[in-house]
C-alpha cells in the first residue's frame, strides 16, 4: 500500500504570465521527474491535482491541459492565499509535488455528436480549456462548438493569445467579452450571461459547460434555462476548501458529497437535489 | 472460555513480550490510553477513557511524509509502527474505529491508518456500568457489543467471561495457558450482567428514519436555537470517536521539514474558509448543523452506518451542556422545510 498523501516529483518546464497585478494568473507546464510516471500518468478532462510546495503546503488546481497532450500537465493559478503565492514566486526547473489525478471528469464520451457550449468567466476557463484542448483533438467526434468567455478587462482575459488563436479558426466559435467598454475592444461588452444570451446558443443535441465565479455561474444557469436548455445538459465545477483530496480530511462536503473525489463536475440536474453551503 | 482475574496479569505480561500494549491507565482524575510495560499500570476499574483509543490509530499529530529542501528534494515515508494490542477497550470505541475503517478505505487507502490498524489486536471488556450519558443501544451498538472486537472479556466476579471473536484473538488466547471452558453457570452470570448493563441506560435517541427526518429540516430555523449557546470550542469533534477530521500542514527547520496531519474540527470557521475569504459555512449554526447532519445523515446514506456510537462523550464534556440527545430528538418536532 503505497502512502496516497506523498506526492511525485515534478519540475516546473515553462511559466506563462496571463493576468498581471493584484489578481495575477499564471500558467506552469509541470513535467514528473520520473520519466515513468510522465508516461503512465492519465487523466481525465476536468480532474484535478494536488500541487505541494514543499515548507509551504498543498492546494488543488484543474489541470488546464489536456489528456491528449501527454508530455507535460499544466496548471493555471491565480494569486490568492500561501501556497498559490509561493507558487507565483517559482522558477522554470524548480522542484515541487504533484499528486492525483483526482475527483470525477466531464464525460467526454457521453457528449459525441453532440453540440457544446463552454461559458466560461476569469480562471474558471482553466478546466474548461482542458475539455476544449480535448475535443479539438477529437474535433471530428463533435459538432458545433461554441466558447463563450470573458473577464472583467481585457487585461484579466486568461489564455488571451490562444483565444484570438482560436478566433480565426472555422471549427469552432469564440465568443469574448469584458465587462466595461475599453478603447479598440471589438467583441461584446457586459457580463458573460448577457453575451451567453445574445448569443443564443440552441438547446437542441447541445451540452453547456460553465465555470467561473459563483455569481456568474448562477446567471449563466438562469439563462440558459430561459434558453431552453433542460438541467441534464447543463455541467458545472464546484470548489470547496480541501486538505487531503481523497474524500478522508472532511472540509469539503456540500450535503453528503465530497467535492475532492465526488465532484468537482456536477449537472445541475444533480445539483438541485444536493442541499447545504457551497 | 473463562480466565481467573488473577492469572490477568501473567496474561498481559505474556502480551507485553510481543506487542505494545495499550490500557487503560489512571492519570489524576481522568482515564486515558497508553502504552503499558507493566500489567499493573492500568486499571480496569473505570466507565471510559477520556478520550477515544482512536489516537491510537490517527494520532493527533502523526508525520505523512518528511523532505529536505536542498538541492535534490528528497521525500520519505515514516517507519511503520510494531504490532499493538489494545487491553480493555469498551465496545462502543471498538466500534467506532469500524466506522473510521470505512473512512480510510475505499478507492483510496489510508495506508498509515491501515497499517496500523492491520497490526492490531482489540481485546474489549464489557461495558457493565454505562453512564449517565450512554446511548450505545441507540445506535445499534450495546454494553456487550463484539463488533470491531477480536476478543471480549466480560468481568462476572472473580474471573472473567470470554469470548473468541476472530481467529487472530483465538491465537492470542490459546498461546497463554489460564484460560479454561467456560460452564453453563459461568454464561448464564455474563447474559445477567450484560441484560442488567443494557437496562441501567435510561437515555436514548430515537433513530427511527432519522436521516430522512432531517432532510426535512435542513432550512429549519432550528439549528440557529441550536447553536445560540455554541462557544465553538471543537471539544465534542476532538473527544468523539467516530470524528476523523483533519488538516495538513508543512513544518521545517532549516533545509528539513516534514508535511504532518493534525486533528482539525468541523466546529472551526478556518476549516472551510478559502483562500479568497470566502466561507460557506459562515456561522456556528453551519458548523454544528453539518456536525449533526455528518453523524445522522450523511454517514447513514454514504456508508449504512451512524456516524455515533453512543458513548457520550461530547454531552459529558461539552462546556455549555449541548446535547446530543436532545439535538436529535427535539429535531423530530421541529416543523418540515415549506
Amino acid at each position: 500500500m503505497n502512502n496516497p498523501y506523498k506526492p511525485w516529483l515534478a519540475i516546473i518546464e515553462n511559466i506563462t504570465d496571463e493576468v498581471g497585478g493584484e489578481r495575477a494568473i499564471k500558467t506552469f507546464i509541470l513535467k514528473f521527474k520520473d520519466k515513468n510516471i510522465q508516461e503512465t500518468f492519465s487523466f481525465k478532462p476536468g480532474q484535478c491535482i494536488m500541487v505541494s510546495l514543499f515548507g509551504v503546503g498543498e492546494c488543488m488546481f484543474a489541470i488546464a491541459s489536456s489528456p491528449t497532450e501527454k508530455e507535460y500537465v499544466e496548471v493555471s493559478v491565480m494569486r490568492h492565499g500561501k501556497v498559490t503565492s509561493a507558487l507565483h514566486e517559482a522558477k522554470i526547473g524548480d522542484t515541487l509535488g504533484v499528486r492525483g489525478p483526482y475527483g470525477n471528469s466531464f464525460n467526454v464520451d457521453d457528449w459525441i455528436g453532440k453540440n457544446m457550449v463552454f461559458i466560461g468567466g476569469g480562471i474558471g476557463q482553466a478546466p474548461l480549456r482542458s475539455v476544449i484542448h480535448y475535443i479539438m483533438a477529437n474535433r471530428k467526434k463533435y459538432d458545433r462548438i461554441d466558447v463563450i468567455y470573458g473577464a472583467r478587462s481585457s487585461k484579466d482575459l486568461c489564455f488571451k493569445e490562444e483565444l484570438f488563436e482560436l478566433e480565426k479558426r472555422n471549427d469552432i466559435n469564440v465568443h469574448l467579452s469584458i465587462d466595461k467598454e475599453e478603447h479598440g475592444w471589438g467583441h461584446f461588452v457586459g457580463f458573460v450571461p448577457d453575451n451567453l444570451l445574445e448569443i443564443s446558443p440552441s438547446p437542441e443535441n447541445t451540452i453547456a459547460v460553465t465555470c467561473g465565479p459563483p455569481i456568474m455561474i448562477k446567471f449563466v444557469i438562469e439563462n440558459l434555462l430561459k434558453l431552453g436548455f433542460s438541467p441534464d445538459q447543463i455541467f458545472t465545477t464546484l470548489e470547496m476548501r480541501m486538505k487531503c483530496g481523497i474524500g478522508k480530511c472532511g472540509r469539503c462536503n456540500i450535503d453528503n458529497v465530497y467535492v475532492c473525489k465526488d465532484g468537482p463536475v456536477f449537472s445541475y440536474e444533480q445539483l438541485k437535489s444536493i442541499k447545504g453551503e457551497r | 472460555m473463562i480466565i481467573d482475574k488473577n492469572k490477568i496479569n501473567a496474561f498481559i505480561n505474556q502480551i507485553i513480550s510481543d506487542h505494545i500494549v495499550f490500557a487503560p491507565v489512571k492519570n489524576k482524575d481522568m482515564v486515558l490510553f497508553k502504552q503499558i510495560k507493566k500489567p499493573d499500570e492500568m486499571t480496569l476499574d473505570y466507565n471510559n477513557s477520556r478520550i477515544p483509543p482512536k489516537s491510537i490509530y490517527l494520532p493527533q499529530t502523526e508525520t505523512l511524509f518528511r523532505f529536505s529542501k536542498n538541492q535534490n528534494i528528497n521525500l520519505e515515508t515514516p517507519k511503520k509502527d510494531g504490532r499493538t494490542l489494545l487491553f480493555g477497550i469498551r465496545p462502543c470505541d471498538a466500534k467506532s474505529l469500524k466506522i473510521l475503517d470505512q473512512v480510510f478505505t475505499g478507492e483510496y487507502k489510508d495506508s498509515l491508518y491501515l497499517s496500523r490498524r492491520k497490526n492490531s489486536i482489540l481485546i474489549g471488556l464489557t461495558c457493565h456500568n454505562p453512564s449517565l450519558n450512554c446511548f450505545c443501544t441507540s445506535v445499534n451498538s450495546s454494553p456487550a457489543d463484539t463488533d470491531g472486537l477480536d476478543v471480549l472479556l466480560t468481568d462476572i466476579g472473580d474471573k472473567y467471561y470470554v469470548e473468541l471473536i476472530t481467529s487472530r484473538g483465538g491465537k492470542i488466547v490459546k498461546n497463554f495457558p489460564g484460560f479454561k471452558p467456560a460452564n453453563k453457570e459461568d454464561k448464564k452470570k455474563k447474559e445477567e450482567i450484560v441484560k442488567k448493563a443494557k437496562d441501567s441506560i435510561k437515555r436514548h435517541i430515537k433513530s427511527e428514519r432519522l436521516a430522512s427526518i432531517l432532510d426535512s429540516i435542513f432550512e429549519n430555523k432550528y439549528w440557529e436555537e441550536i447553536a445560540r449557546k455554541c462557544l465553538g470550542c471543537g471539544i465534542c469533534t476532538f473527544l468523539c470517536p467516530t470524528c476523523h477530521c483533519f488538516d495538513m500542514q508543512d513544518e521545517t527547520a532549516g533545509d528539513k521539514g516534514a508535511r504532518i496531519r493534525v486533528w482539525d474540527s468541523c466546529m472551526y470557521p478556518e476549516y472551510t474558509m478559502q483562500a479568497s475569504g470566502y466561507n460557506p459555512r459562515p456561522y456556528q449554526m453551519n458548523r454544528i448543523r453539518n456536525r449533526v447532519f455528518h453523524k445522522f445523515n450523511y454517514l447513514p446514506k454514504n456508508n449504512q452506518v451512524f456516524g455515533c456510537v453512543g458513548c457520550g462523550r461530547c454531552i459529558t464534556e461539552c462546556p455549555v451542556n449541548i446535547d446530543i440527545i436532545e439535538v436529535v430528538n427535539q429535531a423530530r418536532e421541529v416543523k418540515k422545510d415549506e
